[in-house]
Parts: C-alpha cells; sequence; structure tokens
C-alpha cells in the first residue's frame, strides 16, 4: 500500500511540476500515468505491451450522459481491446462532491455491468488536468506513441446509439489502423462538468 | 371470491384516479411553467433578438445536472433584476418534457422563462452557440445588450456572485 502511494505521489509531482497548465490538443503527447483500478492494483497505459493505442475514456458512474455511453464503452472495448486499441475508463470527479463516484461505487458499477476494461480513479485529479479533460464523457484517443489523435465524443447522438450517424471513435481508430490521418479528430458534444475539487 | 370484491375497488380507484388527473392537469394548466420545445436556429433567433432589458443571461441546463439545479436560484434572484432577464435554456430530453422537466419548474417555483433544446448532434451547435464552450454544464453566456459585449462561463455559480456580475455591467 506504502508503495502505491509513493508511486501515485511521484506521478503526481511529475504531473504538476511538468504539465499542470496545459491541457491536450490533437497532435500533442500525452503522458502515461498510474492510478488506482477497481480490483485494487493500480493500472498505467505501459502495462498493456501489445497496444497500438488506447482509447482513454473520463467518465463516472453518475451523469445520465455517461450512462447513456457506458454500453457503448463496453461496445468499444469488445471490438477494439482485441485488435490492439483497449478501452481505459478514469473518474476525474471528486468523490466529496459526489458521493456516487465514490471508489466502492465504482467497484459496484463496474460489477454490475461486468466492465471489460480497467476502471481507474484519479483521486488527485491531475491526470484528468493534464489531459484538459472537461466533461463526462470525454475521449481522448492516443496512438502506440502517446500522440493524441482524437479528442471528443464516442458519437453524434448520446441518446440512441443506432441513431448516430458519426461514429467518431469508431472512425478515428479505423484510420489508425490503416495508417491514415484522422479525418474528424475533434469533436464537442454536451456532458457533466467534473466535479473539482474544493481548492 | 378474492377476485370478484378486487372488481368494484378497482373501479373506485379507477373514477377517483380520473378525479385526481382532471384536478392535476386543471392544476398544471393554470399554474405550471410553460416550456417550448425549441430547435437550433429557434435558439439563435432568440439570441440575436432578445433585448427587452439591458441584460440577457442564457443558462444551459438539465434537471439531471446537479450544479445546474444547485445554481438555478441564484438566476431566479436575479430575473427580479429589473435590467435582467434570464432564460433557462434545458438539455433534458423532450420526451421527459411532460414527467420532468415541468413537474421539476413548477416545484421549484421557476418564474424565468423556460426552453427545451431539442438536439442532439451538439458537436454542430455547440460551437455556434460559443466557440470556447467544451460542451460542459452548467453554462452560461451573459449578453450585454447596451454594449453588444458578450461574457461566457463554463461554470457553476456561487451564491451572490451573477449580482456583481450584473453589477459589473454598469
Amino acid at each position: 500500500m506504502r508503495t502505491v502511494l509513493l508511486i501515485l505521489c511521484c506521478v503526481g509531482l511529475f504531473v504538476s511540476s511538468k504539465l499542470n497548465t496545459t491541457s491536450l490538443n490533437v497532435g500533442d503527447k500525452a503522458i502515461d500515468f498510474t492510478l488506482k483500478n477497481v480490483d485494487g492494483k493500480t493500472v498505467s497505459l505501459s502495462d498493456f505491451k501489445d497496444a497500438k493505442g488506447y482509447i482513454v475514456v473520463f467518465t463516472c458512474n453518475t451523469c445520465p450522459y455517461a450512462q447513456a455511453y457506458e454500453d457503448r464503452i463496453i461496445a468499444l472495448d469488445k471490438k477494439y481491446a482485441p485488435q490492439g486499441y483497449p478501452v481505459v475508463a478514469i473518474n476525474p470527479n471528486d468523490v466529496e462532491a459526489k458521493p456516487g463516484d465514490s471508489f466502492e461505487k465504482m467497484k459496484e458499477r463496474a460489477k454490475e455491468k461486468d466492465f471489460p476494461y480497467p476502471y481507474l480513479i484519479d483521486t488527485e485529479q491531475k491526470v484528468t488536468r493534464t489531459y484538459g479533460a472537461s466533461r463526462t464523457p470525454h475521449v481522448f484517443l492516443l496512438d502506440k506513441d502517446l500522440v493524441v489523435r482524437y479528442i471528443g465524443a464516442i458519437d453524434n447522438n448520446y441518446q440512441n446509439a443506432s441513431a448516430a450517424t458519426e461514429k467518431y471513435v469508431e472512425d478515428a481508430i479505423e484510420a489508425l489502423k490503416s495508417g491514415k490521418e484522422v479525418e474528424t479528430n475533434f469533436t464537442k458534444a454536451i456532458g457533466c462538468t467534473i466535479k473539482w475539487k474544493e481548492s | 371470491m378474492l377476485i370478484l370484491s378486487f372488481i368494484p375497488i378497482t373501479g373506485i380507484m379507477n373514477k377517483f384516479g380520473l378525479l385526481l388527473s382532471i384536478l392535476l392537469v386543471t392544476s398544471i394548466a393554470s399554474s405550471a411553467q410553460n416550456v417550448e420545445i425549441i430547435k437550433y436556429p429557434d435558439l439563435h433567433k432568440m439570441m440575436e433578438t432578445e433585448k427587452s432589458t439591458d441584460i440577457t443571461i442564457y443558462n444551459f441546463w438539465a434537471t439531471w445536472c446537479a450544479p445546474c439545479v444547485k445554481e438555478m436560484p441564484y438566476f431566479e434572484k436575479i430575473n427580479h433584476l429589473e435590467n435582467v432577464k434570464v432564460i433557462f435554456i434545458s438539455f433534458d430530453e423532450a420526451s421527459k418534457i411532460h414527467d420532468r422537466v415541468k413537474p421539476y419548474l413548477k416545484r421549484k417555483n421557476i418564474q424565468a422563462d423556460v426552453y427545451l433544446l431539442d438536439e442532439t448532434d451538439f458537436n454542430k451547435i455547440i460551437d455556434k452557440i460559443e466557440p470556447s464552450w467544451s460542451g460542459a454544464i452548467p453554462a452560461t453566456i451573459l449578453i450585454n445588450n447596451k454594449t453588444n459585449k458578450r461574457l461566457f462561463y463554463e461554470k457553476g455559480f456561487k451564491e451572490g456572485e451573477l449580482e456583481e456580475i450584473v453589477r459589473n455591467q454598469n
């Protein structure tokens, strides 16, 4: 436990000293992180040895938009993790501001929905700040070298997956797979504000 | 025996239910907030033409958004100022207008105008409403109709904060 804390502290220091003012844009290089998963173990992007990219999703239990996209996030992982593009979900919310997003509640939700991907808690909110996530759900698609290739929404219809006419994340991954530029590499969507710690 | 005894009860219940719903409908019709469902072009037009007060404030919210709901009374309060008009734009699903949005407004006694923006493809709309907006709610746009200056906030407000912003407009 002490080692875990130490690692977290180190990551925290690194993040805050180097990168605390910027948020990521497409083309920037993202940082790896070490955060606690719902199974109690820590997860880093570098743990995925064979990854060709990473679907980093800032999401949570409580936001209705995040809930609306939950099954689609699961489907993304089921489809793309075997192809080398795993989902890594991060809950960015301050659990004091949002008790429904506590680590215990995260564990419950992950079990209920049988998340096939890690669901990490960003207790210090440093990864969230560094990435520049502003809402849930908010996707950052990284390539193998951690370069950001897409930022935004999963698709263009939160109410109804089958009515979505543009599947931004899938299209972006397909472009990465075939070595092409991602055509739509930034989208906006309505979402819940991230609940920041009171400073 | 059991089944037989149920029939008259259900009958009474039905009548009672009918009476209750008539009463409910009448009370809603007389006092509840009217919420108009609009599309983006309607909102755009509204933002271009609504200049009946010195300051128009658009607050983007939804019944499920906790920080939005928390700050609504502060907006209600400044809506009573003589030179300010507050317009609430809801992002609730249009299908929830009767069972969620209207009952909520009634319960909280919201007097300001409320519209429900019935759109799904927000990537096409958010930039048009405000280019610096990432899409998180609550979000607020203040338009000073005298100077045509515009302020944008992607955050929740604390009590008293809005009064100060409005004061600084004069």
